[in-house]
């Protein structure tokens, strides 16, 4: 078992592009290994490379979440913004459903730029630097998630030896943020939502914590990529979703409550009556709030993804990289890890359309109902899995 | 040592839950309502004290703003009152048309509410659904009368135009659609786990209180009294049709729901069985004297809308303008029950058993 940095994955790519460089233009021999100059903005690329895949993620999903919306509502959702073109606009008229999906996809990028037109207001009772703070802090939580995913075989910024831990930490920062802008508002009510937000936040952290130590359990290792690793030992799929099945459900329930999306959204859709906690936000600093919750929603589906679904692995063991090593295949490094990135993504998705799907269908859970439910029903079921996981430890 | 302190929130006139413009001031002891104060009046449009200044015929349209979700209702108690006071007699094809209507408008607003309903516990589909429906209805009612909401569509004597002659099977198309959708409503909403716990056992009204306090219709008949007044007190053609009258025994709002989903199916096959009957005639009584000049004395006519009990009391002093005309809405009487009901209760339980009542405000502020 190898550990999956992505600096590996760099250094081949920066050896191959150096080979081409050298050999078809400089006429010299490459070189072999890579300077540590270039070693040394290897974190910062990556820093880059997230910052612009979480903002083409978010413009992406947001969209997505309102046509699929459009799609469970029986309407179309966003159409009119996104280029005008004849052809296009003819093309959409004349095929309902292929149609739907070729409108309205700057819908998002026109959002961002309306909200940063906005007045930034902040309420004249509001503590500044915590209602200032609040919603990076939030960010700054979902940022720090991504460090450890591992979207690839070799391609996980840092595989840390204590990957798992390491999420369950920094995805618990988001309930500081939250109780900041609850806080920092001035605002009784939005207090109260923020207050509520995060009960909400922490005691549906108990199962998300109990299904991923089953995981743990039967991976052996909290670092990401050994867990992606030892799940090609599992029988069926070759993921481990077949002995831990409860533990999934329990992990998406559980995530999903995390995110305060609905149907878990009490907190925020107290605007029945009194808004959640970001009530006073507005403009970008909403923004943020929003794009925040998307970008956990992304993250927690990529966990699931990769520790219940197989991460990068195509199931029944199917493993491209080999055949394509065998092959000889040229940089089937860089191969393999595009194929990995690509199964990875789509598992992703469709964990995200299972979220979003439930959000449109259910209605929303009362206060007392979603507690009883966290703590009466999927911790006992977090308990059920985990005996599962040791057992089969046991027993293989 | 903490004290904790009631403190009053103000539910208020606009907001998107409450059935139109509906002030509550909640007076809270952290989550729970200790209190409940409506205040309406913030769609009151003096219709009643208007009504003595216009003919009789030139009121009609004054009644579709009455309770503008069931139109034709607030039209059909108007003219029946009238016709019962002159002595005016309505033909056949007149009353089945009416009855029509009604019934229709009946699903309409039901359909409305249910919609309203699952927006309040949260669910946004089932508000498209069931507004999907709606339109095709009120599609019905513009093809008859050129109107989708205030339909100006009866008239003292009978009705104002007959339908085209496509609306038949056009509404027998919709009604055969329209039933799947009742038990697509069904699976989708009522029959979700989380709608049930959050509307099982949740706004109890026990009979006692919902006749103490007026209260009619669905809520009546969901708190376990068989009391529709098509049935207890016909009017119209009502005797000769057939329709089961859903009674159900908790009074919770589960029950609420459950009778009023019922009740468009009843509607449903009402509709059909009258357009069955439907035959040749004319639709409206010819020679009433458009300065109508009713003989002196008062009239009181009760009829069923989708709220409750909507009933027209008309004192007449002989001239073409009314005395005195009042309208005994629903709602009115539904809003006078809040307080004792929503005592107790969560935020979150609060919307949900204001919306189960269908407490609609142009009929209570009129």
């Amino acid at each position: 078992m190898f550990e999956h940095h992505i600096s590996d994955f760099l250094d081949k790519l920066v050896l191959a592009v150096a080979r081409y460089v050298y050999t078809h233009w400089l006429g010299k021999a490459a070189p072999a290994f890579v300077p540590e100059w270039i070693e040394r903005i290897y974190p910062l690329v990556c820093v880059v490379l997230m910052i612009v895949f979480i903002s083409v993620t978010c413009f992406f999903l947001i969209w997505w979440e309102r046509k699929v919306a459009g799609q469970v509502q029986r309407r179309m959702g966003p159409m009119t913004t996104g280029p005008q073109w004849g052809w296009l606009v003819s093309f959409m008229k004349k095929h309902r459903w292929w149609g739907v999906w070729a409108g309205g996809w700057l819908q998002t990028p026109m959002d961002a730029l309306k909200l940063i037109q906005k007045e930034d207001i902040i309420p004249s009772k509001a503590d500044r630097l915590i209602f200032i703070t609040a919603p990076f802090v939030v960010m700054t939580a979902c940022f720090m998630s991504f460090l450890v995913i591992p979207f690839g075989p070799h391609l996980i910024m840092r595989d840390l030896n204590i990957g798992l831990l390491y999420l369950l930490a920094v995805s618990t920062f988001t309930v500081i943020g939250i109780i900041m802008g609850g806080w920092g508002s001035g605002n009784k009510y939005s207090l109260l939502g923020g207050l509520r937000s995060a009960a909400q936040i922490i005691s549906y952290e108990v199962p998300m914590m109990f299904a991923l130590l089953s995981v743990m359990v039967m991976a052996g290792s909290l670092r990401m990529g050994a867990i992606v690793d030892a799940q090609q030992q599992s029988p069926g799929l070759g993921w481990f979703i077949v002995p831990l099945f409860i533990g999934f459900t329990v992990y998406l329930i559980a995530a999903v409550a995390e995110t305060n999306r609905p149907p878990f959204d009490l907190p925020e859709a107290e605007s029945e009556l009194v808004a959640g906690f970001n009530v006073e936000y507005s403009g970008m600093r909403f923004a943020m709030f929003y794009l925040a919750e998307f970008t956990n929603m992304f993250v927690v589906a990529a966990v699931a993804t990769a520790v219940f679904l197989g991460g990068w692995t195509l199931p029944f063991g199917i493993d491209p990289f080999n055949a394509l090593k065998s092959w000889n295949f040229q940089h089937w490094n860089i191969w393999a890890s595009v194929i990995g990135v690509a199964v990875f993504m789509i598992k992703t998705y469709i964990l995200i359309f299972i979220i979003m799907w439930t959000r449109w269908t259910f209605p929303r859970l009362r206060g007392d109902h979603m507690m009883g439910f966290s703590w009466k029903v999927l911790l006992p079921l977090s308990f059920l899995n985990l005996l599962i996981a040791c057992m089969w430890i046991m027993l293989m | 040592m903490h004290k904790t302190e009631e403190f009053y929130l103000n539910m208020g006139p606009q907001h998107p839950s409450t059935h139109g413009v509906l002030k509550l001031i909640l007076k809270m002891d952290g989550e729970q309502v200790v209190e409940v104060t409506p205040e309406i009046g913030f769609l009151h449009r003096s219709l009643e004290k208007i009504a003595e200044n216009r003919t009789y015929h030139q009121y009609i349209p004054y009644t579709d703003r009455l309770d503008y979700v069931t139109s034709m209702t607030s039209n059909f108690v108007y003219v029946t009152a009238v016709e019962k006071l002159a002595g005016i007699a309505v033909p056949r094809r007149a009353e089945l048309l009416r009855i029509i209507m009604a019934e229709l408008n009946r699903i309409a607003s039901h359909l409305l509410w249910l919609g309203a309903l699952s927006l309040e516990a949260g669910a946004t589909t089932p508000f498209l659904y069931t507004f999907r429906e709606r339109e095709l209805i009120l599609d019905l009612f513009e093809m008859t009368c050129g109107a989708r909401l205030t339909y100006n569509y009866m008239r003292i004597g009978g009705v104002s135009q007959d339908i085209p002659p496509e609306f038949r099977d056009r509404a027998k198309e919709f009604l055969k659609y329209f039933r799947p959708c009742i038990k697509e409503y069904e699976d989708l909403l009522i029959n979700n786990v989380i709608f049930q716990n959050r509307t099982r056992g949740v706004g109890v009204l026990p009979l006692k209180e919902a006749v103490a306090y007026g209260a009619t219709g669905p809520n009546l008949r969901a708190s376990g009294l068989r009391w529709d007044l098509r049935r207890d007190r016909p009017y119209s053609l009502y005797p000769e049709l057939e329709f089961d009258i859903p009674v159900r025994q908790s009074g919770d709002t589960m029950d609420r729901v459950l009778v009023r989903v019922e009740e468009m199916r009843q509607s449903a096959s009402i509709v059909e069985q009258a357009l069955d009957r439907l035959e040749k005639g004319e639709v409206r009584t010819p020679g009433i004297n458009m300065k109508l000049r009713p003989p002196e004395g008062d009239v009181f006519m009760r009829t069923e809308s989708p709220r409750g009990e909507i009933a027209c009391f008309i004192r007449s002093d002989g001239s073409p303008k009314p005395y005195r005309l009042k309208f005994r809405t629903p709602s009115f009487s539904h809003v006078g029950l809040l307080p004792w009901l929503l005592k107790g209760m969560l935020i979150a339980d609060l919307v949900v058993v204001a919306g189960s009542l269908d407490i609609v405000l142009p009929e209570t502020d009129r």
